[in-house]
This record gives structure tokens, sequence and C-alpha cells, in this order.
């Protein structure tokens, strides 16, 4: 048997001793915790546009977005975010709170290498090709737009 | 015609002393009466991991000179490893002893590899006292090799635990204790697994590879061994290593075990099990050897794996690749 | 009674993202990814608004908003002031969200260390 082959057949069998895991649980815990973050955004956004009366909407949005990366990065720095995250796993991944996160965690990790290389350096490690990605293709639909 | 693997030792070496240190959620796992130090903390008072993870070996090196009952100007050579880039833990701990280095690279196989090479080197009566030690630390190997700590992400059901911890042990041409019969030095193998989350299935067949070299090289039989121990193969892993060997025709019994599969409680909740060096090297240095010494073991096939990748590798596109060193070591004098 | 919709939305928006973690095994940075290019294509299509409409912080709160939001001041931009506005509209639309990150994480990042994982 060539080596390719018995590669291929290893491969195979052991994706089937993977123990399977039920996924309705944790579909469920991301479920209601990214609603809930969700709510907690809207909340904050209402409550702004009820004391402030004045305040224009996208003003008042742009706070509440402020508000929800302070506190998962607050969260994160005292080492609270990576637990409710080990239990909500999309949950708190694809909010906003998560994007926070994901600059907050390599900032405090690397900061022994220094504030320069360490903590700068790194901390767009994670979150680094979601700013490219995401600048690349609004610069993207920006030409497209233009054309049409 | 397969070529022959394994050293059969004429002077028999003696384990004349063993140390383990180990951090707090290893202490509470199922070996933490048999560790010779838990630490309180994973920082070990010093202000980064990395430091720590170099203070462990240290540690565990005197403190293996010490139950050895030598003086550490007795010691010829150290052999040491861990999982860090450029083994700095290792190297920079070996910079405030006085002894000669060697600084080998196995990954979670490291301390096999350097008991078969120090073994090798005192039963050639070139040296008379050889340290061998290894490390591995949790918060380490996560920010080298995974995720910051503090990133809120979920592990998958094969992901296994690094093991915080250190062992080390003082290898002698005669004395009292545990002594090194045999050594298979394994070969590389790679069975194209990628998934730098299930490395109990990259390490498997290294690991049966060098099983059966073993068997065949020494004309033993599992049922020889009082206890048959991988490293960290962990739950998933060790499962596969018993379905290869039956395939094989060997049937891998009760006497077998994976390191990295007993070591911690259902309740700690680690998936499918410890890893890293320090896995099977804390448990080698503590429960172990003290069931050689009590004579409850005569008998021991230790064998733990490593898997040789790196994140540069990986992220290339390539597949993990495995190596499983062997080494028996018989209870008793003589 | 809107608050209905935003959790319900915003809960099938992450039970998403964690059904492709577990199906697929990919990292939170591809999650991230992912969902900020379906929400530049959500906006480029015209769909995110009628969504968010009905779902407001539902859809907005999920990393998807972030991605409408570089869209929509591309297009923006792109309109009011022509080929300029398509390298300046995403990140002044976004500017907030970015700095805001950025400057919690170097502040927080100061502050606080990593601690062991229990």
């Amino acid at each position: 048997m060539d080596e390719k082959k018995r590669n291929e057949a290893y491969n195979k069998y052991v994706n089937a001793k993977i123990p399977k895991t039920r996924p309705w649980p944790s579909l469920f815990n991301s479920f209601w915790i990214g609603g809930l973050i969700c709510c907690l955004g809207q909340g904050i956004n209402d409550l702004l546009l009820l004391w402030f009366p004045n305040m224009a909407e996208q003003t008042a949005w742009t706070y509440t977005l402020i508000a929800l990366i302070f506190l998962a990065s607050f969260l994160t720095g005292i080492g609270v975010y990576d637990r409710i995250g080990k239990f909500a796993g999309g949950g708190t991944i694809v909010p906003i709170t998560g994007f926070s996160n994901s600059i907050t965690s390599p900032a405090l990790e690397f900061k022994h290498e220094g504030i320069i290389y360490g903590l700068c350096v790194k901390m767009f490690t994670i979150a680094g090709p979601v700013i490219v990605i995401g600048i690349v293709s609004s610069i993207l639909v920006g030409l497209v737009y233009l054309f049409i | 015609m397969a070529k022959n693997q394994t050293v059969k030792f004429k002077n028999k070496p003696v384990i004349i002393g063993s140390y383990s240190i180990v951090g707090p959620k290893e202490g509470q796992g199922n070996f933490g009466e048999y560790f010779d130090y838990v630490m309180k903390s994973d920082s070990f008072g010093e202000k980064t991991y990395e430091k720590a993870e170099r203070k462990m070996i240290q540690h565990a090196i005197i403190g293996a000179i010490e139950k050895a009952k030598i003086k550490p100007t007795d010691v010829d050579l150290l052999l040491a490893g861990d999982l860090l880039n450029q083994i700095i833990s290792s190297s920079y701990a070996a910079r405030d002893f006085n002894f000669s280095y060697l600084g080998l690279f196995g990954a979670c196989s490291t301390m096999a590899e350097s008991l078969a090479v120090g073994a090798s080197l005192v039963d050639g009566k070139l040296f008379d006292h050889v340290v061998c030690s290894t490390a591995s630390h949790f918060s380490t190997a996560e920010r080298q090799f995974r995720f910051p700590l503090e990133l809120g992400n979920q592990r998958p059901p094969t992901a296994q635990w690094t093991v915080t911890g250190a062992g080390a042990c003082v290898l002698a041409p005669k004395g009292h204790g545990p002594r090194i019969t045999m050594a298979t030095f394994g070969r590389v193998v790679d069975y194209g697994i990628n998934d730098v989350n299930d490395m109990g299935a990259a390490m498997a067949p290294a690991a049966m590879d060098t099983l059966l070299c073993h068997f065949r090289d020494s004309n033993t039989t599992p049922d020889d061994y009082d206890l048959i121990v991988t490293g960290d193969l962990g739950k998933l892993g060790s499962e596969i290593l018993i379905d290869l060997m039956e395939d094989q025709g060997i049937k891998l019994g009760l006497n077998y075990n994976d390191c990295g599969q007993m070591y911690y409680t259902r309740k700690q909740a680690t998936l499918s099990g410890g890893s890293g060096c320090g896995c099977s090297a804390t448990v080698l240095n503590s429960f172990i050897m003290k069931k050689l010494r009590d004579g409850s073991y005569k008998k021991v096939l230790f064998a733990p794996t490593g898997a040789l990748l790196s994140t540069t590798a990986t992220q290339q596109g390539d597949t993990i690749p495995g190596v499983c060193h062997a080494i028996v070591i018989e209870s008793g004098e003589e | 009674m809107y608050y209905l919709w935003v959790f319900l939305i915003g809960g099938l928006i992450c039970a998403i993202g964690e059904l492709l973690i577990i199906k697929t095994n990919i990292t939170s940075a591809r999650i991230l990814v992912t969902f900020v290019l379906v929400g530049v294509l959500l906006e480029a299509f015209g769909i995110f608004d009628p969504i968010s409409e009905f779902a407001k912080a539902g859809i907005n709160v999920p990393i998807v908003g972030f991605g409408a939001s570089l869209a929509k001041g591309a297009i923006g931009a792109v309109k009011a002031r022509g080929l300029v506005g398509a390298f300046t509209g995403g990140l002044e639309a976004t500017a907030a969200g970015i700095a805001a990150a950025v400057g919690f994480a170097f502040l927080f990042g100061l502050i606080f260390h990593s601690k062991t994982k229990k």
C-alpha cells in the first residue's frame, strides 16, 4: 500500500473515531447569550436616547458600540470574558464584543515582550485579518458603486 | 529487512534520583499525592510564565540531585529539552549550572529521548552522572501554539491540556534504584494528520512504529511488562494506538495506559487529557518511579510520543510528524 | 416588543457562528472575517437595511453590523465625493469602533495581566 493511500485511510479512520459531541447544548448557549448581548446593546441605545432626547440616532448608536467594546475589553482584562466564551462559544465571538476581546486578549498576553513589540504589534494577531478584509472589501464595494 | 533500532545496555545504568514538580491544577489531578512539589501558583513567583517554566526545570534538577545524594559538582552532563522555540527553558535553565549541557528536542517525547541518550552515554562509561530533565507549562504552550489565554474561544473535544510541570532524574553507572535496560530510538512517522487540535491521532502511528520495533528487536511481548505507558496520546490517541497495534497482530491489554489519559480527573474537564513534555516526565518521575522502587512494578516500558510540529509548518499546510522513543526500566538491584 | 426580534435575530446569528465552529473547526479569526464579509455583502446588495429595520441591535451588534457600516460608509462617500470616497468612506464610518477597540485594548493591556485558565 503506498503512503498516500495509507494516509487517506488513516484520516478517514480517525475522523470516524473522533467523539461526536451533541451540538444542541452549545448552539442553545450561543443563541441565548448572543441574543442577550444584542439586547444589552439595544438597551444601552434606548437609554441614551431617553436621557438625551436631542442626540442623533447615529451618535447614540456609536456610543452604544463604544460602550459594548469597553465592557468586553474590561471583562477581558479582569479575566472573565474567556470564561463566558468557553460556555457561550459563537455567542461571545460573533458580537462586536468578540472583536474587542480578540484585540484586548493578545495585548494582555504579549505585554511582557514590551509595549511596542509586544502589546502594540501583537494586538492585531487575531483581529488584523478582520480589519484588512473589512477595509479591502469596503474599497471594492465603493469602486463598484462608482461605476454603476 | 527492518533495521534494529533497539539498544541493550550491558551495564544497565541506574536512576539514582528523580524529582517532579507540578502546577496547582496538576496537584489536584490523579497523581497529586505522588509529586515531590506542587507549586502554589502557576507563575512560581516569576514575572512571566516562560521564566516560571525555566525555574521549574532548575528546581527539578536541584531536587533530583539532592535525592540522588550527590553534589552538584558530581554532575558531568545535563540533557534537557522543552517545547518552546529554541528550547529556551532548558538552555536558559542550564545557564545557572556549572555542568556540560546538551539541548534536545523531541517535543513531548523528550523525557524518553534524554534518558535513552543519557543511558547510552553512561552505559558506554563516558560519563558518571548524567541529569535528564524536561518541562512544559500550560500558559507558555498556549501562547506559542494556540491563542492568548484571555481569548473567549472553545476547545474541540479532541484538544488536550498542556501539563504545567517538570521532571528530572539522575543516571549513574551503579547505585540503588531502577535500571534502564533497553532503549528503542524511534523514527519520524507521519500519517498525514493536519489537525493541530488532534495530536493524539497524529502521534499514535509513531507510537505504533516504535512499539512494533521494540517488541521485534527485543523478542518481547506486551505480557512481559507490568506497565506499558505512552506519554500524551490522550484518550482518543491511546484508543487509536490499541486499534493500530491490533491490526498488526499485537494486543495491548490492561497493562497498557497513557499518562495524558490518566493525568486529570474527570471533573477537571480537560477533554482528551494531558499533554506536553511535563506530562510523561512528571508521571515517570513520581508515580512510576515509586512503583518501581517499592517493587510493585518489575518491568516498565516507557514510550512517550512527540509531535514535531511548528506553527510555521502547520500554517504552510504541512502535516504533523510524530516520533516515539521507548525505554525499558526494571526494578531491583542487579 | 421589538426586544424579542433583537434577541431572536441576534441569537440566531450567533448560533450560526457556533454551528460553523462545530462543523468546520474554524478559529475565531475566520469566524469574524466571514461575518464581516457577510455584512459587507448584505449592505452592498441592499438587504441589510430592511433587516435592520426590525432586528435593530440584533443585527448591528454582531460583527455583521461592522461589515455593513464599512460598506455603507464607502457607498455613501462614493456618491458624495466620487473616487476618493471608496478609500475614505469605510474607515470613516467605522472609525469609532476601531478606535475604541484599540484604545481600550491599549489601556487595559497596560493595567491587567493574562491569567492562567482553570
